[in-house]
């Protein structure tokens, strides 16, 4: 009697162990598995979207009006780097859509099998950014060569770092740059904080930074085209609304936002 | 004992200590003058909380003195650093250096002074003198009681102090071991032959290690004379009570 | 008979056993098994890092010039991060120890002010370091408009943020090594004839030097590891401030093998360092 009452509690501590841990780790609200149900409107239904980091204000925007749409939708949005989002998805991380700042890192999920038809929605091209009030006088490119002033970029490695390094290379100009940042974002932050003198981002970037940062437009920035993927992905949840939301990123809803945001269209 | 004789007078006549002090220790003040001669040791005797250990502290310069004077022979030591008095202390539980083995124990005052060879062959005489050779090598950790107060009482003597102080020398070691260290540490203490002092709150310690005894209850002296003098008028209820417990 | 004799004890012992092997050492059922999972969850992740490394492909990886640099960055860093530790650190041990003589408040101002590294998140100190020494910052602007110099995106930066999460380690190392050496022996030593500065020398040095070792040892590991703070205030320039825990994170969205590499590398030096640490894990615990 003794030794089966152990043996329950040693067991009742592991699952209880192992489900605290695993639950620690999927996180907390609804598990995206609640759905799959043939009345997909009514029962409650939560998507996970993926999205490059320059797509930030536009999906936000997007999202609440889906949600305004579908009332039973929850969209969760996480942004980051499109190339570490890609790796995230191929190991195996819950997410019904994926939108990526290049076609690349998209290429990448696609040969994993996990994109279901990808199609292109948006473009971007890049600009300069000065802090406000331009202190360092920046004009043009060229400025990004000199040693004395603060450049900051995207790391190459990234969508906006790869695009970077074309339109330099297509211009001729060496940069001398002080930091490689492994995402848009980052690199737009430290204008706006005032920390570098000039740095190369997004035209959309530039726009949603608003009175913190001013554009300089680089002639040849517009050959130098991101163009942005979107796809739900093969082991969504819930594949329709997943479906459903491509849909509505892509639509005219999606194009009026987006073109707002300063993307260009697909 | 020829042996002992020949090296006091090789190393000359030793000075007198001097000791007019008032030492506060926080709760006490502390009020005691004795005088005390080469080769006739004195025993501060009292009950704990006395005040033994801080008068020895202050002769020592461990502690400041409120007021008072401290003289060995014709040097005024009370304003000098302890470094520079030449007076020896063994705490009552040795204090050894716990980095360094028994024989760099030893040799320390000599180190402070010159070479790391010069001092440890300085201390071999010391080791051998004390029965403490074949532990040369141990550190303190690895010492029992009466071999680590062995090497406390060498490290003190080997700096050649003027004056040597013992702290409760017995209290740390283990009841059985202490008949027959006290008679060894009485060896040693008539061989250094320079005024000595110790404290402590046994009667048979006084008697075998010290020529007079001195007592000091509640940071006051309320007694001084021989052991036979204390015995035939005790001064105080404490001297009686405490010779009549140590009566054989 | 024997049987009846044999059952009886068994049913009876259940309730003296377990009191017995928890005063024996011997852990009860359940908090073996828990024990077990703790155990899984610190060293199966490791294991599967080195289970899965790319190990015929380790030589060529472990030569690009972008791991080359980020290692030799990251020691250089380190290094100096730690030698900067020890020379701030000792005396404010120092301080700390003697704090224990302060009344209630002042003290435990200090020690929380101490502590203040260990418990942030290390982004929040590199946000703070940010604000203070960028451009618009204090002194950021001071050192810029009456020194020309400045500090984020440099090298400097990097040690800076080093010494900012690690200084903690060697402060409370060698202020437990401070109080739990005995000071008679300073006295004693005193007695014997030593000047302050050779009791300082033979006797306080010496004793709290394992103590100080040890702190400086997880020092370096800790700056050797820093990331959250170095990112935000350093900047990431490979070859100036992009630092091995850096440059892992950044391969490890573009070329997985090289994280792997990175990130086998710096487990190999911490495995190295606390085994040479042996048994003085923990700041002031002496063996």
């Amino acid at each position: 009697m003794r030794r089966m009452a152990r043996v329950v509690t040693a067991g009742t501590l592991v699952f209880a162990t192992a489900s605290m841990l695993t639950g620690c780790a999927s996180g907390g609200g609804p598990a995206a598995s609640s759905s799959a149900t043939t009345d997909a409107d009514a029962a409650p239904t939560t998507i996970t979207v993926f999205a490059a980091a320059s797509l930030t204000e536009a999906f936000d925007t997007l999202a609440a009006q889906f949600e305004a749409e579908h009332p039973n939708a929850d969209v969760v949005l996480s942004y980051g780097g499109s190339a570490a989002l890609a790796q995230q998805v191929l190991e195996g991380a819950p997410v019904d859509v994926f939108a990526s700042a290049a076609e690349s890192p998209m290429r990448t999920v696609g040969e994993a099998g996990l994109a279901v038809d990808p199609v292109v929605f948006a473009t971007n091209t890049l600009e300069l950014a000065v802090p406000a009030g331009n202190p360092a006088g920046v004009v043009g490119l060229d400025d990004l060569a000199d040693p004395d002033l603060r450049i900051a970029l995207c790391d190459p490695s990234v969508p906006c770092g790869a695009a970077s390094e074309k339109l330099l290379a297509q211009e001729g100009v060496t940069a001398a740059p002080d930091t490689l940042e492994s995402d848009v974002k980052a690199v737009l932050t430290k204008v706006s904080l005032g920390e570098v003198d000039a740095a190369l981002v997004y035209r959309t970037d530039v726009q949603s930074a608003g009175d913190e940062v001013e554009g300089i437009e680089v002639p040849g920035a517009a050959s130098v085209v991101n163009r942005y993927p979107i796809a739900s992905l093969a082991e969504a949840a819930d594949a329709e609304t997943a479906a459903d939301f491509v849909a509505f990123v892509t639509g005219a809803a999606g194009r009026r936002v987006l073109a707002e945001a300063g993307f260009g269209a697909p | 004992m020829t042996d002992a004789a020949d090296r006091t007078d090789a190393a000359g006549p030793r000075p007198a200590l001097h000791a007019d002090v008032v030492v506060s220790r926080g709760d006490l003040d502390i009020t005691a003058a004795f005088d005390v001669a080469p080769r006739h040791p004195l025993a501060v005797i009292g009950p704990n909380g006395a005040g033994k250990s801080s008068v020895l502290s202050a002769i020592a310069g461990l502690v400041p003195l409120e007021s008072g004077r401290v003289r060995i022979g014709a040097r005024t030591v009370d304003g000098l650093p302890p470094e520079r008095r030449r007076i020896g202390l063994v705490f009552q539980d040795y204090v050894l250096f716990p980095h360094l083995t028994a024989r760099d124990n030893i040799a320390f005052a000599t180190r402070m002074r010159g070479g790391r060879a010069a001092a440890r062959a300085a201390a071999d005489p010391w080791l051998e003198r004390y029965g403490l050779t074949s532990l040369a090598g141990r550190y303190p950790a690895e010492l029992s009681g009466g071999q680590a107060q062995r090497v406390a009482l060498a490290r003190a003597l080997a700096a050649e102090p003027e004056v040597l102080l013992l702290d409760e020398p017995m209290s740390a070691l283990d009841v059985e071991v202490r008949a027959e260290m006290r008679t060894e540490l009485a060896t040693h203490v008539r061989e250094f032959g320079g005024a000595t002092v110790l404290v402590t709150h046994s009667p048979a310690d006084a008697a075998a290690l010290a020529d007079s005894v001195l007592v000091l209850e509640a940071g006051r002296v309320t007694q001084r004379g021989t052991l036979d003098e204390l015995r035939a008028a005790p001064a105080t209820p404490y001297v009686e009570r405490m010779l009549a417990a140590s009566a054989d | 008979m024997t049987e009846s004799t044999t059952r009886a004890p068994a049913a009876r012992a259940p309730s003296a056993r377990s009191a017995r092997s928890a005063v024996a050492g011997r852990l009860s059922w359940p908090v073996a098994v828990v024990a077990g999972i703790a155990l899984a969850v610190l060293v199966l992740p490791l294991a599967a890092l080195v289970l899965r490394a790319p190990w015929a492909d380790l030589p060529e990886l472990l030569a690009r010039e972008s791991v080359l640099q980020a290692l030799v960055l990251s020691f250089a860093t380190a290094s100096i991060a730690t030698a900067c530790c020890l020379v701030l650190g000792v005396p404010l041990a120092a301080l700390v120890a003697r704090a224990a003589t302060w009344p209630t408040l002042p003290r435990r101002v200090l020690r929380a002010a101490v502590t203040v590294p260990l418990v942030l998140p290390p982004v929040v100190g590199g946000i703070a370091m940010l604000l203070l020494l960028g451009r618009r910052g204090p002194i950021g602007r001071l050192l810029e408009e009456s020194f020309g110099v400045t500090v984020p995106f440099t090298t400097g930066a990097v040690v800076l943020a080093q010494v900012f999460v690690s200084l903690p380690f060697l402060v409370f190392a060698v202020e437990g090594a401070l109080r739990s050496a005995d000071r008679r022996t300073e006295l004693a030593a005193a007695t014997l004839g030593a000047s302050r500065w050779q009791v300082f020398r033979f006797v306080t040095l010496p004793l709290v030097a394992p103590g100080v070792a040890a702190g400086a040892v997880l020092c370096f590991t800790r700056a050797l590891g820093e990331f959250g703070a170095t990112i935000t205030f350093a900047g990431s320039l490979p070859g100036v401030t992009r630092t091995l825990p850096i440059a892992s994170y950044l391969a490890m969205q573009s070329d997985p093998d090289e994280a792997i590499a990175l990130a086998l590398l710096l487990l190999a030096v911490s495995v190295v360092v606390l085994l040479g640490l042996r048994d003085r894990w923990l700041p002031g615990v002496r063996a």
